[in-house]
């Protein structure tokens, strides 16, 4: 047996130096926060917020055919990808549960990047090159790339002074290959906490360099490192999924509320046993729940009258909602607005409200 | 002031400030600052009874659920319903506003099994008399 050694980032020594307290996350060591999660919430909410992503897995595919086949692999529509364009989609098996979440970005015409979960890196890489026909080229640069996520209000404004392109040419979803603080950089209108944002993939070498002037250039509009606490706040106040948590290899695109992102009407792995689910309507369905009396956490059971319906995926106090919120597995006749459940919290059952999701929407313009 | 030398300690981070029969309890600043971002705070309800070292309720930060031990035995005279309504108080005040409990001290012998603010500051690897600032 050997002890598994955790992995750094290339920011890792920038963000010792900004005290942020290092945790082990995905085989990587991590900052779980810096100055403090409700704090960094509020910086991404109203200002920006700049996250150190490098544990994250970046995939290529390139060849003729490898449109085609990504289109086979992930559930949503990415036959219609222009270049320079990105699509949120899952990774399926044959029994239609969920392999991964991932973002596929077209980046060239016959290249693709596919982006996917640190924990998921080794099982994905498995997974998609056993699915592969033999004449597209897969190269796993995950260990190669740094992602640093500029996200908020003010991220453009930021990012457009460091960028050698004029970022708003960049729609949401899209992605551009471009020279950030001198790298090389390739720049996507994409990120996971409910703002405005950009996401910054580097080669390691450039990313503290990238990392530092992005911090320069916000400096004064308030911009702050944010840790995983936050990360995850923001993601949940916007009601994404976290894989492990709402969705993994248990569970089905439809019930996780993800059918959405499966298109019906193509070819793909476990296309036929998601659209009969789709056809049977789920048993069960992620609800979205305000708690009064309590914080919910992952794993706590989800009461109705007294017995354990369901549980809780995640759970958390929402900053910018002020309240405590949790997405939870409810029976499919138990989720409706309005419906009146509770969480057996340290062996109490606290009220809740199943809610309508997202918990937090950002006005637009 | 981050360990108050006129108060008593527990070794799971609670201080006792004694005012003739009656204790405030409360959590030390550097259980604070372990925890972060405090959201909820469960106590129990005037009236209870609370015994030294066992758990008295619970205060959730962000991150995690944590347990607050009692630093003594006594029935609870006041809880701070301040502190209920606003949990940050814990986190911006809590050797203030951010108090817990006020407790009807069943033994006062027991205070001698807490610690000084000294023994205290060197059981967070403080340097002891370097606090107080």
């Amino acid at each position: 047996m050997s002890v598994e050694t955790l992995r750094r980032t290339p920011l890792y020594d920038r963000h010792v130096a900004l005290g942020g307290k290092m945790v082990p996350f995905a085989g990587y060591e991590m900052p779980i926060q810096y100055s403090g999660i409700v704090g960094e919430h509020r910086a991404v909410r109203g200002a920006a917020g700049l996250f150190d992503l490098s544990h994250m897995g970046e995939f290529f595919f390139e060849g003729a055919n490898a449109g085609a086949a990504l289109d086979r692999m992930v559930s949503s529509d990415i036959a219609g990808l222009e270049v320079g364009q990105a699509r949120y989609g899952l990774l399926t098996n044959e029994r239609g549960t969920i392999v991964d979440d991932v973002i596929v970005y077209r980046v060239a015409p016959q290249r693709y990047m596919v982006v996917v979960n640190a924990a998921n890196i080794a099982k994905d890489a498995k997974h998609m090159r056993a699915h592969l026909p033999g004449d597209v080229r897969f190269d796993d640069k995950s260990f190669d790339t740094a992602l640093i996520a500029i996200q908020g209000p003010r991220a453009a404004a930021i990012l457009s002074r460091v960028a050698k392109l004029n970022v708003d040419d960049i729609a949401p979803f899209g992605v551009a290959s471009t020279t950030v603080a001198g790298a090389k950089a390739t720049v996507a209108r994409t990120g996971y906490t409910g703002e405005d944002g950009f996401e910054v993939f580097v080669e390691n070498n450039a990313a503290p360099g990238v990392w530092d002037q992005l911090l320069a250039a916000g400096k004064d509009e308030g911009i702050l490192p944010i840790g995983l606490g936050a990360r995850d706040t923001l993601r949940l106040e916007s009601r994404f999924s976290l894989y492990g948590n709402e969705i993994d290899e248990t569970t089905s695109p439809i019930e996780a509320g993800l059918g959405w992102t499966c298109k019906l009407d193509k070819d793909f792995v476990g296309r036929d046993v998601i659209a009969q689910a789709k056809e049977a309507g789920p048993s069960r369905r992620i609800a979205g729940l305000v708690v009064e009396g309590g914080v919910a956490r992952h794993g706590m059971p989800v009461t109705s009258e007294g017995t354990a319906v369901g549980h809780v995926t995640s759970g958390t106090f929402g900053p910018t909602v002020q309240k405590n919120i949790a997405l939870a597995y409810v029976p499919a006749s138990l989720s409706k607005v309005g419906s009146r459940l509770a969480v057996r919290i340290r062996e109490k059952d606290v009220p809740a409200t199943v809610v309508k999701t997202p918990f937090y929407k950002r006005s637009e313009k | 002031m981050t360990v108050p030398q006129d108060l008593r300690y527990s070794k799971e981070h609670e201080w006792v400030r004694l005012d003739g029969d009656t204790a405030t309890i409360g959590i030390t600043h550097f259980a604070q600052e372990q925890l972060g971002d405090v959201v909820f705070v469960e106590l129990p309800e005037k009236g209870a009874t609370i015994r030294q070292f066992a758990s008295l309720g619970v205060v959730e930060s962000v991150k995690a659920a944590s347990d607050i031990y009692s630093p003594i035995s006594g029935e609870v005279v006041e809880r701070n319903v301040k502190v209920i309504e606003k949990p940050e108080l814990v986190n911006s005040a809590p050797y203030g506003d951010g108090w817990m409990l006020r407790v009807k001290l069943a033994d006062k012998g027991e205070l001698q099994k807490l610690l000084s603010a000294d023994d205290y500051r060197s059981h967070i690897g403080e340097t002891p008399g370097s606090g107080g600032d």
